[in-house]
């Protein structure tokens, strides 16, 4: 019995961790490519729900909706890059971070300025359920929807990787990745580049809204769903999609036992701070995550 | 034409280092004094004194305290709501348990009460920086608040939170109207404003600024790293603390945990940020702007909902505030990444030379 309950609650926050991580892939792409830290992500996760949601119950037909999400999700993140952050380039980091703060407001008003602030709820088909064969062969609960969802995650994670490793505009990004300028040298179009990482991250985007749309409901809270994938990029690196995934992973798994075995001797209710905690220990041993380059700094 | 320094010769060191060296400025500076002392509380209604110009102090500090950390020492704080929450608990806890102490001394210890905090969550910044720290701070942000609300004993077991402020008496002299209230902090943020200023100009600024610089050089010419950055985080969450008593007592009276919620510490960035980084002025300027633009923009909208003819909720109006506020950062970040401070200062040059500019 406790040993189930253990396996549950683990299995419980690794599944978890991976929505988690499913947030976090969108920070690192446009990290990877840009080296901007694009607080605007978790808006853009909400922004992107509530447009889909929005469109499903005006009677939209489910794909019709899904692309047409999808395109505004690109054209967003292009006008992004358009907007704010090409006027910023050669700023200091920070300034571009705090860019992105002010983003994250617009997007948060427009999009509720648009399809008003009243929460939805969203349904993809599969239930939210435990499923039957594991609850009563060994009496462990997972639900049906985590396993989707890791699925989902799981073959995302595949494609991208495939993407940046086998085709043209793949290794295109990963030399704007290693270095800018190198990069302008040998010919790629870093506008392109910059246009495509910005399409690719509003669809990692609009993945994430609406696993978590279904999960949680499409609801302003959406938004703070960017606040738990920081502790994940924290101990993933910032640059690394193997970092995110299990930076997500060990962020899940940690704050799910805490909340059930440590919880109770603070009253409850650590899973708000704890990740953060966790993820602050792991820096003070490596300051640069898991998988993130090792910076040097010289004079 | 008038604002010139020809004709004003400094003859010792004193004069030529005082913080307005141009006598114009020194008479504008006392007479704006002047006014906020004198006049102000004549002149305000309850309104104008309780509701506006009073929180616009408070948040001035506030935001001078994170110009500290952010504008001179360059470390990014997400956590500025928190020092605020720790200062004003703590304050009220002191007064409550110490009550012999007196509310200035209190308000002193709450503030280094949120300092220490402020110590503890700035250790992170000794190994990492950047966007790496910031998400730190946000450690810092929901940690303090989940500690406040799960620990009675920070609002005296009271059953929602929530505390409320006790009377202020400064030896016998009771504080109870918003004209008094609002003297008290207009004394608190001056005294507070003139040691900033004062300390920026000093050693320990000069310090502050090489490491925003580049922290790898300044420890290269010999300046301590783990102490100039701890030092920074000190200050930087003892003003806040002080800020956060003086909200709590000063202004709301009853304050719950969740009124220092990351939204706070945002809107304090954003002061930052369009005042201007790395000026005291700054700071003024940008919890100004931000305490009006809310105003202006309400009776924007319900002018035009009149000129219209159309009706504007109120969630309407509140999302266009967000997004206002918003796209306002990136405009100034674009723009005038120096804020407000860095225009007046281009209006003061201008100035000088107006009206012949060659």
């Amino acid at each position: 019995m406790e040993f189930t309950f253990f396996i549950e609650v683990l299995a419980g926050g690794l599944l978890a961790g991976v929505m988690y991580s499913l947030v976090a892939l969108g920070f690192v792409l446009i990290y990877k490519a840009s080296g901007v830290f694009n607080f605007a992500q978790g808006a853009m996760v909400f922004f992107a729900a509530l447009t889909f949601v929005s469109l499903v119950e005006r009677g939209w037909n489910f794909w019709l909706a899904l692309v047409v999400t999808l395109a505004v999700m690109v054209a967003l993140g292009i006008a992004t890059e358009r907007i704010v952050l090409r006027p910023l380039v050669n700023q200091p980091p920070i300034t571009l971070f705090m860019a992105t703060i002010g983003l994250t407001f617009v997007l948060e008003g427009l999009s509720q300025l648009l399809w008003g602030s009243q929460p939805h709820g969203l349904e993809l088909g599969i239930p939210d359920v435990p499923m039957e064969w594991l609850s009563q062969r060994w009496n462990i609960n997972i639900s049906q929807f985590d396993l989707f969802a890791a699925f989902v995650a799981g073959a995302l994670v595949a494609v991208l990787a495939v993407f940046f490793q086998k085709t043209r505009i793949g290794r295109a990004l990963r030399a704007v990745a290693d270095d800018h300028q190198a990069a302008l040298a040998v010919g790629i179009p870093l506008q392109h580049i910059w246009d495509i990482v910005a399409g690719v991250a509003a669809f990692v985007a609009l993945v994430a809204g609406l696993l978590w749309g279904v999960r949680n409901g499409v609801q302003f809270a959406l938004t703070f769903v960017a606040l738990k994938a920081l502790p994940v990029l924290l101990i993933g690196g910032f640059e690394s999609i193997p970092g995110a995934i299990l930076g997500g992973l060990i962020i899940g798994a940690t704050e799910k036992l805490a909340e059930v075995y440590i919880g109770p001797y603070f009253g409850g209710g650590i899973e708000s701070w704890f990740a953060y905690v966790v993820a602050l220990l792991f820096l003070l041993v490596r300051p640069e995550g898991m998988f993130g380059e090792k910076h040097i700094d010289r004079v | 034409m008038l604002y010139r320094e020809a004709g004003q010769f400094k003859s010792s060191y004193a004069q030529d280092q005082q913080i307005f060296p141009i006598r114009q400025d020194r008479v504008a500076i006392w007479l704006l004094l002047g006014f906020a002392f004198v006049v102000v509380p004549l002149i305000g209604n309850q309104y104008w004194l309780g509701a506006m110009l009073t929180p616009f102090l408070i948040f001035a500090l506030a935001a001078l305290g994170l110009n500290i950390l952010t504008g001179y020492a360059g470390q990014l704080s997400l956590g500025t709501a928190a020092f605020m929450a720790v200062g004003a608990f703590m304050t009220y806890n002191f007064v409550l348990r110490l009550p012999w102490l007196g509310i200035i001394p209190s308000m002193i210890l709450g503030g280094l009460c949120a300092a220490a905090v402020g110590i503890v969550f700035g250790m992170p910044s000794l190994r990492i920086k950047g966007f790496y720290l910031a998400v730190a701070t946000l450690a810092c942000q929901f940690f303090v608040l989940w500690a406040l609300q799960r620990f009675g004993w920070f609002s005296n077991y009271s059953t929602s939170g929530v505390i409320t402020a006790q009377e202020i008496r400064i030896l016998g002299y009771v504080f109870d109207t918003p004209a008094k209230k609002y003297l008290l902090t207009l004394t608190v943020v001056v005294v507070m404003a003139l040691l900033a200023k004062n300390l920026m100009r000093s050693e320990i600024g000069r310090a502050f600024m090489a490491v925003r610089d580049m922290d790898v050089a300044a420890s290269v010419i010999g300046i301590p790293m783990m102490k100039t950055k701890l030092l920074a985080f000190a200050i930087s969450s003892f003003y806040c603390g002080v800020a956060g008593a003086l909200h709590a007592f000063c202004y709301l009276g009853t304050v719950e945990p969740e009124a220092y919620s990351l939204d706070l510490s945002f809107r304090i960035l954003f002061m930052v940020i369009i005042g201007g980084v790395g000026s005291i002025l700054g700071s003024f300027l940008g919890a100004a702007f931000i305490q009006l633009f809310p105003i202006v923009l309400n009776l924007a909208t319900s002018g035009v909902s009149h000129a219209f003819n159309v009706e504007i909720s109120h969630a309407v109006v509140s999302n266009l505030e967000f997004i206002f506020f918003g796209g306002l950062i990136i405009f100034f970040l674009i723009v005038e990444p120096l804020g407000f401070a860095r225009l007046w200062q281009i209006t003061k040059e201008k100035l000088r030379l107006w009206p012949f500019p060659h």
